[in-house]
C-alpha cells in the first residue's frame, strides 16, 4: 500500500505525516504523532474515548480516516489545557473525584467542551444526552455530569 | 486499499465506475468505518465524497429541501427551514447514534447502508421523498423507498452515488412524526420504527396520509392500509384502532434477542398510533 501524505492543523499547530489509506485518525494520533490522550475504548464508535472535533465538530476519531483530516482543523484532549493551566473541566474532574480509571476522561472532556460551547448554560438533561456517547465503567456517570455543571457555571463566571 | 477525495461528482463517478475491484463511497463513515475495521467488507477503493461542494448542501427547492448526501446529522438538525417543514424527518434523523456519530452520520449513508431499522428511512419513505441519483449514465430521481432492496442491499448500480435526497413541499396544514422502541434511551437500533406524515383541511379531518414501519420487515414499509383508515377521520379512537391494526398486520419480522415476533408486530400497531397522535398534533400547528 502506498501511504498518503497527509498536511494538517493540530490544536492549532500544522503538522504533517504520512499513515496508510486505511489507517484511522485515531492511530495517527497515538500512533505516529505520540498523542496518546485519545483513548481506543471499542474502535467502534459505541464509547466515546477516542473523541474529537474536526472543524469544530464532535467526532470518534476511530471512525474517521487519518487520510480525512487533510486541510481540517482537529482539537484534541492535548489541546485542552492551557500550558500550565487546566481546562475549568479538567479541574472540576478532579475537584468532583469525576474519575476512576480514566480511560473514559478525555473523551468526556472533548465532548463536554464542546457542548459548552454551543451551550454555555445546558440544563442537566442536556448534559446527559450530549454525553449518552461518551462511556464510562467506573464512575456511575454522576460525578462527571456534576462537574460538568459546576465547569458550565464556573465558566459562566458565576 | 486506495483512498480518494475528488472535488466534483464528475471524478467521483469515474473514479467509482473505473474501479477494478470492490469501490465504495465514504459518506460519514459510521458505517463504513465499522465495517470496514471488523473486516466484513474489504474494498479496494474508498471515494469520500465530502470535499463536492454540493454535497455539502441544503438548497430550498420548489417549496421543499434538497438535501446533500455529505450533510451531517449534526447539520441537518440545526436547519431552521428543514425542522419547520419536516419535524419527523429530522427527528429520525437525529436518533441515529451519538452527538459523536451525528457529527459524521448522513441520511444518504443511513439509506445506502440499507438496514431494515435504519431510522431515518421510514421518516423518508412517510415524507414521499426523492433521492437523486447520479452515475455513468447520467442523472436520475428514485422514489427513497426503491433504494434498499434488502438487508445491505440496494438497488444502485455500479459507479452510481445518491447526491442528495429531496424533500417536497407540503400543504399549509401538514405534520409529521417518527418514533422508535428500544431498549434504552438512546444509543441503540431500533426494535421497531414508526413514521407517519398527514395532511388536514381547514375542518382539520386527514386528506391525506402516508405510514412506513422500519425493524418489521427485510426492507422499510410503506402501510398503504394505515394511511386509507387515517384519510376522512379527526383522528378519532376508531381510526387510531384502525392504523394499529394495519400496522400490525403489515409487518412480517424477525424473531431475535432485541424482540420476538410478536412484541415487534403489537409495539408496531403502538407505535403507528402514537407517531399518528404527534404528525396530527403538529399538523394542526
Ligand atoms: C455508535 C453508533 C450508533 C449508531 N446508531 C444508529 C441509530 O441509532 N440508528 C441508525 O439508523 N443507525 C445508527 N448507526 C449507523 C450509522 O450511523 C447510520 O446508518 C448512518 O446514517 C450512516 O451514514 P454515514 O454517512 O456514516 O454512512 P457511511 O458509513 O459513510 O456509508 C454507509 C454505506 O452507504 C454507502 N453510501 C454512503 N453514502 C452514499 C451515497 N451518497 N451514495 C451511495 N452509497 C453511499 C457506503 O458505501 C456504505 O456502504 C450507528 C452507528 C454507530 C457507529
Ligand atoms: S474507541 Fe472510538 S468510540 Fe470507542
Ligand atoms: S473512569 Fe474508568 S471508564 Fe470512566
Amino acid at each position: 500500500m502506498s501511504q498518503i501524505h497527509v498536511s494538517t492543523t493540530l490544536n492549532g499547530d500544522p503538522v504533517e505525516y504520512l499513515c496508510e489509506p486505511d489507517e484511522t485518525l485515531l492511530d495517527v494520533l497515538r500512533d505516529r504523532l505520540g498523542l496518546t490522550g485519545s483513548k481506543e475504548g471499542c474502535g467502534s464508535g459505541d464509547c466515546g474515548a477516542c473523541s474529537v472535533t474536526v472543524d469544530g465538530r464532535l467526532v470518534c476519531s476511530c471512525l474517521v480516516l487519518g487520510a480525512e483530516a487533510q486541510d481540517r482543523e482537529i482539537e484534541t484532549i492535548e489541546g485542552v489545557a492551557q500550558g500550565e493551566n487546566l481546562h475549568p473541566l479538567q479541574q472540576k474532574i478532579l475537584d468532583h473525584a469525576a474519575l476512576q480509571c480514566g480511560v473514559c476522561t478525555p473523551g468526556f472532556i472533548v465532548a463536554a467542551k464542546a457542548l459548552l460551547e454551543r451551550n454555555p448554560d445546558p440544563s442537566e438533561t442536556e448534559v446527559r444526552y450530549w454525553l449518552a456517547g461518551n462511556l464510562c465503567r467506573c464512575t456511575g456517570y454522576d460525578k462527571i455530569v456534576r462537574a460538568v455543571m459546576d465547569a458550565a457555571q464556573e465558566m459562566r463566571g458565576a | 486499499m486506495q483512498y480518494e477525495a475528488p472535488q466534483t461528482l464528475d471524478a467521483a463517478v469515474a473514479l467509482l465506475a473505473d474501479a477494478r475491484g470492490a469501490a465504495r463511497v465514504l459518506a460519514g463513515g459510521t458505517d463504513l468505518l465499522v465495517q470496514l475495521r471488523s473486516g466484513a467488507i474489504e474494498p479496494d477503493l474508498v471515494v469520500d465524497i465530502k470535499r463536492i461542494d454540493e454535497l455539502k448542501k441544503i438548497t430550498a427547492e420548489d417549496g421543499g429541501y434538497r438535501i446533500g448526501a455529505a450533510v451531517s446529522g449534526a447539520e441537518l438538525g440545526e436547519h431552521e427551514g428543514v425542522r419547520a417543514l419536516w419535524p419527523g424527518v429530522v427527528e429520525a434523523t437525529e436518533l441515529i447514534g451519538s452527538t459523536q456519530v451525528q457529527g459524521r452520520a448522513t441520511m444518504a449513508g443511513n439509506l445506502c447502508n440499507a438496514s431494515p431499522a435504519a431510522d431515518s428511512v421510514p421518516a423518508m419513505v412517510a415524507a414521499d421523498a426523492t433521492a437523486r441519483i447520479v452515475g455513468p449514465d447520467g442523472v436520475r430521481d428514485t422514489s427513497v423507498r426503491d433504494v434498499a432492496t434488502g438487508p445491505g442491499q440496494t438497488s444502485l448500480g455500479r459507479g452510481e452515488i445518491v447526491v442528495s435526497i429531496f424533500l417536497p413541499a407540503r400543504p399549509a396544514r401538514s405534520g409529521d412524526a417518527y418514533l422508535r422502541f428500544i431498549p434504552r434511551t438512546e444509543m441503540d437500533i431500533a426494535v421497531v420504527g414508526a413514521a407517519v406524515s398527514v395532511s388536514l383541511d381547514d375542518e382539520g379531518t386527514c386528506v391525506a396520509a402516508r405510514v412506513s414501519l422500519g425493524a418489521v420487515a427485510a426492507r422499510v414499509l410503506l402501510v398503504d392500509e394505515g394511511a386509507r383508515v387515517l384519510i376522512g377521520t379527526k383522528l378519532d379512537d376508531d381510526a387510531l384502532q384502525a392504523l394499529a391494526a394495519a400496522a400490525s398486520a403489515a409487518c412480517s419480522p424477525i424473531n431475535d434477542k432485541r424482540g420476538t415476533i410478536e412484541f415487534r408486530t403489537d409495539v408496531a400497531g403502538v407505535l403507528a398510533r402514537r407517531a399518528a397522535q404527534t404528525a396530527f398534533e403538529r399538523a394542526k400547528g
